[in-house]
């Protein structure tokens, strides 16, 4: 059972250029209800690009986005961002707010909610990643782990259907990994629906259920875990392997 | 020592001072703040309209926005209040029967003020960094919302220095209202001290006018640099013990 009220997302031969710069070619990316797909690749392939185009954070040229197998180009895009959370690689924290007040921001503003009750949900979303006693601090007096944390806690704190994560730990001290990647796990395995654009194999390999390797605007092989790590089948895929691994 | 003599005598003679300084703290000051307060708060409004206009996805807009700025920064002062209180003051009295130089003169110092305070809070917004802007999206909030609560809040923070010098321009260009006729109880500090110069044949009474001057712009230079020490320092926060020692090597941010 899901903690969660995860929805499955699906991106159909989506299409984006910036003038001459075709970023991305005809993508497919399927992510069933409560399963975490990983999307790895070079830098400059598109990914993170995909996730914006994803939440529309960036209009697609081509091609169709599904929300629970609805599609979704035709809706109110900050309607359809209040059901998609997202994580950034800079945390993206506003500074000039406490941290409890990141996080209840959108509940007050957007989901309307009294003050009171705003301030009392976004307590318990902070406890649920572990920095309540951090709630009327300053983003700037937290480490990065922590800052990540709270900027998770804000995605979840709107009750998203699907999470992205922008290659969320890329930023962070390599001590600090381990627990950001941690809260991540626990996230997926609590039945969310999460899309991981990460640079951390061992979390595409071990957390994710389906691999996608992106490439120059192009998704150049997917599928499980098991298949992309230990018989990759393109070239390329084995070179980027080689690379990194 | 005869000329050294007439020297002090021509800038601090004591009794001159003295007898202007009454008219210049009860009337003359009032009036300097008012112009300088009143155009003030008009030209933040304003220039803060000009710098959403200046930084909005609309073309036209930023044109706008753009052309209103070149044209007020690059006019002497003197020049618009001229044209202004002259100009239009004439269809002033004939729509409203007033002949009060004061509205027309804050019109024209807040048409300057707002030209420089735009290109503030305009530099301001913009320096706020674009994660801000794409992280308020994410979270499902309007372009204007993000731009209102996140953007611009974190934008006039950090110009605050630069407004506040702005304001002291404002105070000392307030002066200039005396080309437009001012009645006794409508002069400002300048107009008093000039006055006096005048009728007393002596430059101590503008050297008063002076001193009321740096009364009120030196307390607010030292308030810039404040702010701008507090801004690039981190505000003095109660911190738990762990929280002063996460501290220690990072730049703490405004």
């Amino acid at each position: 059972m899901s903690e969660f009220a995860s929805g499955s997302l699906t991106g159909k031969n989506l299409h984006l250029s910036f003038g001459t710069n075709h970023v991305l070619r005809g993508i497919d990316l399927d992510v069933p209800t409560g399963t975490t797909a990983s999307v790895i690749g070079p830098s400059g392939s598109g990914k993170s690009t995909l996730l914006r185009v994803m939440n529309r954070l960036i209009e697609p040229d081509q091609g169709d986005i599904l929300l629970d197998g609805r599609s979704v180009l035709k809706d109110n895009p900050d309607e359809l961002r209040q059901r998609i959370g997202m994580v950034f690689q800079q945390f993206n924290l506003f500074p000039h707010k406490t941290v409890v007040d990141n996080v209840s921001l959108a509940l007050r503003k957007l989901r309307k909610l009294p003050a009171e009750q705003a301030r009392a949900e976004a307590l318990e979303q902070l406890d649920l990643v572990g920095l309540k006693h951090k709630a009327d601090a300053r983003p700037a007096n937290l480490s990065g782990g922590q800052q990540q944390r709270v900027a998770i806690a804000r995605a979840l704190a709107m009750k998203p259907e699907v999470m992205f994560f922008d290659e969320a730990t890329s930023a962070l001290d390599p001590e600090l990994v381990k627990g950001v990647l941690a809260l991540m796990a626990d996230l997926a395995k609590g039945g969310m629906t999460m899309v991981v654009v990460t640079h951390e194999m061992g979390f595409s390999r071990n957390v994710s259920d389906t691999v996608t390797f992106m490439d120059a605007g192009v998704v150049v092989e997917s599928g499980p875990p098991e298949q992309i790590f230990t018989s990759p089948r393109t070239e390329r895929l084995q070179g980027f392997l080689a690379d990194v691994l | 020592m005869d000329a050294l003599d007439q020297l002090i005598g021509s800038f601090f003679d004591w009794e001159a001072i003295a007898a202007v300084l009454p008219q210049m703290l009860t009337v003359g000051l009032r009036n300097t703040l008012i112009l300088a307060i009143a155009s003030g708060v008009l030209g933040c409004i304003l220039g803060m309209v000009l710098a959403i206009m200046g930084t909005s996805r609309s073309t036209p807009l930023r044109w706008l926005s753009r052309i209103y700025t070149d044209v007020f920064r690059g006019v002497p002062a003197i020049v618009v209040i001229l044209l202004i209180g002259i100009g239009l003051g004439p269809v002033v009295r004939e729509l409203t029967g007033s002949t009060n130089p004061f509205p027309l003169a804050i019109f024209a110092l807040t048409l300057m003020a707002s030209a420089y305070i735009g290109e503030i809070f305009r530099s301001g917004i913009q320096s706020v960094e674009k994660g801000q802007l794409e992280a308020s999206r994410a979270l499902g909030f309007s372009y204007n919302s993000s731009m209102r609560l996140v953007v611009i809040p974190q934008g006039v923070r950090r110009v605050l220095p630069a407004l506040v010098n702005q304001f002291i321009t404002l105070i000392k260009d307030s002066s200039l209202i005396y080309l437009l006729g001012l009645l006794a109880s409508q002069r400002e500090i300048f107009r008093i001290g000039n006055d006096a110069a005048a009728n007393t044949g002596n430059l101590s009474p503008l050297m008063a006018a002076a001193f009321m001057y740096l009364i009120l712009t030196v307390p607010l230079t030292h308030l810039v640099n404040y702010i701008d020490n507090r801004l690039r320092t981190g505000r003095p926060e109660k911190q738990q013990p762990d929280d002063a020692a996460a501290l220690i090597g990072k730049g703490a941010q405004p």
